[in-house]
C-alpha cells in the first residue's frame, strides 16, 4: 500500500476549521510620491478543505496577494495567519503552483528531480521521498514521463508536473496563481477536472486566483470577488453546486449560469465604477488646466 | 530521433564546406609563396613547412615543450576557474557587491596582458609562476564577466519556486542558481581557454620561459624561418584541439537549454 500523501503531516483537521486568515492585509510599493498601493485591505479566511477561488479584475493586485499569503512578500500591514500562526516565511504547509510553468520547472532536471526539489531537506528516508514522487506523479497521470525532462513535455503536462510536485511537498493547502492560463481551453478543462479529482484524493485545501469566471465558479466552494487596485475584498460569494461537478452537466444548471452572472456583473460594475473614476478624474483635470 | 529535414546533402555540406575552406587557404598560401608574391625566405611553402613540423614532431624536444606549454596553460586556466567562478556567483548574487566592485573591474580589466610582462620580470621572474599568472590574468575576466550574467540571469520564477518550497540559500545556490549559470560558465570557459593559450605562450615567447613559445623565439633569433611557422601551424592546431574539447563540453553542459534541443514541430 502507497503511503498517504494527505494529512499535512498527521495534523487532525476536520471539515469546516479555520485553516488560513487574512487580515487586513496591505501592500504598498516604494514610498513618497512613487507609492503604488496594490492592495488596500483585504481580509477573508479560509476553512480546512474548502476550495476558494479569488477573482478580480486583471491588474487588481491577485498576484501579490498571493505572494503575500504565501510568504514570499512581506505584506506592508495587516497578517496572515495559518492555523493561528503568523506567516512570515514560505510555511511547510503551503505550496504555491505558479502560472508560469515553464519558468517554474528547472529545465536541467528530469520530471522526478523536479518533483524531488523541494523533498531533499525534508527528513526522510529515501524510500519515502521516491514513494512519495512516484505517487504525485501517479495521480496527475504522469507516470510513464517520469524521466523525461519537462521540455520534452506539452504545456498542459508541465502544469501537471508542477502540480505532482505540489502534492509531493504534502501540504495542508495548495495556493494557485493562476495556473491554467497559459494552456489551451481543452487541457484548461482537463486540469480543471484533475484539480478537483485531486482535491478529493489528498483531502486538501486550495486558495485559487484566476481572472477566469468560469472557471472560479465551476471549481469552488466560495468565490471571492476583488475590486480593482487598491484592491478589497468586493464580495464573498458561496456556491452551492452539486459534487462532482461535470464540465457539461455543471455548467448547463441554471444556478451555474446564475452564479456566473452575479459574479460577471459585479466584476463588471467594478470595472464601470473605476471607468466612470477615471473620467471623472480626467474631467477635473481638464477643468483645472483651464483659466 | 534523426535530424530534422536531415537530408544526407545538408548533412554533408557543413563538413563539405568546411574542407574545401581549408583547402583552398593551404593552396593560396602554397600560391603565394611559390609564385614570390613574398619571398620564400619570408614565407616558407605551406608544405615546406608541414615537412619542417613533421621532423620536430620527430622530436623529444618538440613534445617536451608541447607538454609544458599545456602545463602553463592548464594551470592559468585551472587557476582564473577556481577564483572567478566563485567570485562571480558572489557579484552577481548581490547588487551590492556588484556595484561595489564595478569600477575596480572596468579598470583592471581593459589593461592588456602583456603590458603585465614588464611587472613579472621584476616580481615572479622568468619561471613558469609568470606563464600561470599571465594565463590566469587573461582567463580571469571573460569567466568572471560570464558567471556575473549567469547568476544575474536566474529566472526569478525558479526561485520564487525554490523559495515557496522552503529551500534554503545555499541549497537554493546550488539546485537552481548553478545549474542555471552553466551555460554562461561553458561559454566563459570556452572563451576563457583560447585567451589563457595564447597568454602562455606570449609568456614563453617574450619572457624565455620553456615552451613551444621559447623554441620559437631561438628559432627566429637563429633565423630558422621554416621553424617559426611549423611552431605557429603547431599552436593552431593546439588551439584548435583545445576548441574541439571546450565546444564539446559546452554543448553537453547545455543539453537541457533551448539552443541546444532537437526543434520540435
Amino acid at each position: 500500500m502507497a503511503p498517504r500523501l494527505a494529512g499535512g503531516g498527521g495534523a487532525v483537521s476536520t471539515v469546516g476549521r479555520r485553516l488560513l486568515e487574512i487580515r487586513h492585509v496591505s501592500k504598498t510599493y516604494g514610498s513618497g510620491d512613487s507609492a503604488t498601493h496594490a492592495i488596500a485591505d483585504v481580509s477573508f479566511a479560509v476553512d480546512d478543505r474548502e476550495f476558494v477561488c479569488v477573482v478580480g479584475p486583471s491588474g487588481c493586485g491577485k498576484t501579490t496577494l498571493l505572494k503575500c499569503v504565501g510568504g514570499l512578500l512581506a505584506p506592508t500591514n495587516g497578517d496572515i495567519l495559518l492555523r493561528g500562526t503568523r506567516v512570515t516565511s514560505p510555511p511547510e504547509e503551503m505550496a504555491l503552483v505558479f502560472q508560469e510553468y515553464g519558468r517554474s520547472l528547472m529545465p536541467w532536471s528530469t520530471v522526478r528531480n523536479n518533483v524531488l526539489l523541494p523533498l531533499r531537506h525534508k527528513k526522510l528516508t529515501r524510500q519515502k521521498r521516491n514513494a512519495l514522487v512516484e505517487e504525485a506523479l501517479e495521480a496527475v497521470g504522469l507516470t510513464p514521463f517520469i524521466d523525461r525532462y519537462p521540455w520534452q513535455l506539452s504545456g498542459g503536462m508541465q502544469q501537471r508536473v508542477a502540480i505532482a510536485r505540489a502534492l509531493a511537498y504534502q501540504p495542508a493547502i495548495l495556493l494557485m496563481d493562476e495556473p491554467f492560463a497559459s494552456v489551451d481551453a481543452q487541457t484548461r478543462g482537463d486540469l480543471e477536472d484533475l484539480i478537483l479529482r485531486v482535491r478529493e484524493e489528498f483531502a486538501i485545501t486550495i486558495l485559487f486566483v484566476t481572472h477566469d469566471i468560469d472557471e472560479s465558479v465551476y471549481l469552488s466552494d466560495r468565490v471571492i470577488v476583488l475590486t480593482h487596485g487598491p484592491t478589497e475584498v468586493k464580495a464573498s460569494i458561496d456556491v452551492d453546486l452539486p459534487f462532482p461537478r461535470d464540465q457539461i452537466a455543471t455548467k448547463e444548471l441554471p444556478d451555474f449560469a446564475h452564479l456566473r452572472g452575479h459574479v460577471y456583473r459585479l466584476i463588471n460594475r467594478e470595472q464601470v465604477e473605476s471607468g466612470e473614476e477615471l473620467a471623472a478624474t480626467l474631467k477635473t483635470a481638464t477643468k483645472g488646466d483651464r483659466p | 530521433m534523426s535530424a530534422p529535414g536531415g537530408g544526407i546533402v545538408t548533412r554533408l555540406t557543413p563538413g563539405v564546406a568546411a574542407a574545401a575552406s581549408i583547402a583552398a587557404f593551404l593552396a593560396l598560401w602554397q600560391a603565394v609563396s611559390r609564385f614570390g608574391v613574398i619571398s620564400e625566405q619570408d614565407l616558407p611553402a605551406m608544405t615546406t613547412t608541414f615537412r619542417e613540423l613533421w621532423s620536430m614532431m620527430q622530436t623529444q624536444e618538440f613534445w617536451a615543450a608541447l607538454g609544458r606549454t599545456v602545463r602553463g596553460w592548464a594551470l592559468g586556466l585551472g587557476l582564473a576557474t577556481v577564483l572567478a567562478v566563485p567570485i562571480g556567483i558572489l557579484l552577481g548574487s548581490s547588487d551590492f557587491a556588484g556595484r561595489a566592485f564595478r569600477v575596480p573591474i572596468e579598470f583592471l580589466r581593459p589593461i592588456p596582458s602583456a603590458a603585465l610582462i614588464p611587472l613579472l620580470f621584476l616580481t615572479l621572474g622568468t619561471n613558469i609562476r609568470s606563464e600561470i599568472f599571465l594565463a590566469a590574468f587573461g582567463a580571469f575576466w571573460p569567466l568572471l564577466i560570464q558567471t556575473m550574467y549567469g547568476v544575474r540571469d536566474v529566472d526569478p520564477v525558479a526561485i520564487d519556486t525554490a523559495r515557496s518550497f522552503g529551500v534554503g540559500p545555499l541549497e537554493r545556490l546550488y539546485r537552481v542558481t548553478l545549474p542555471s549559470s552553466v551555460p554562461y560558465i561553458a561559454t566563459g570557459l570556452r572563451i576563457a581557454s583560447a585567451v589563457a593559450l595564447i597568454l602562455a605562450f606570449t609568456a614563453e615567447l617574450f619572457m624565455g620561459i620553456p615552451g613551444l613559445g621559447q623554441i620559437m623565439n631561438v628559432a627566429e633569433s637563429f633565423g630558422l624561418t621554416n621553424q617559426v611557422y611549423a611552431l605557429a601551424v603547431a599552436t593552431g592546431f593546439l588551439g584548435l584541439a583545445i576548441y574541439v574539447v571546450f565546444s564539446t563540453i559546452e554543448r553537453r553542459a547545455l543539453r537541457w537549454h533551448p539552443s541546444q534541443r532537437p526543434s520540435s514541430a
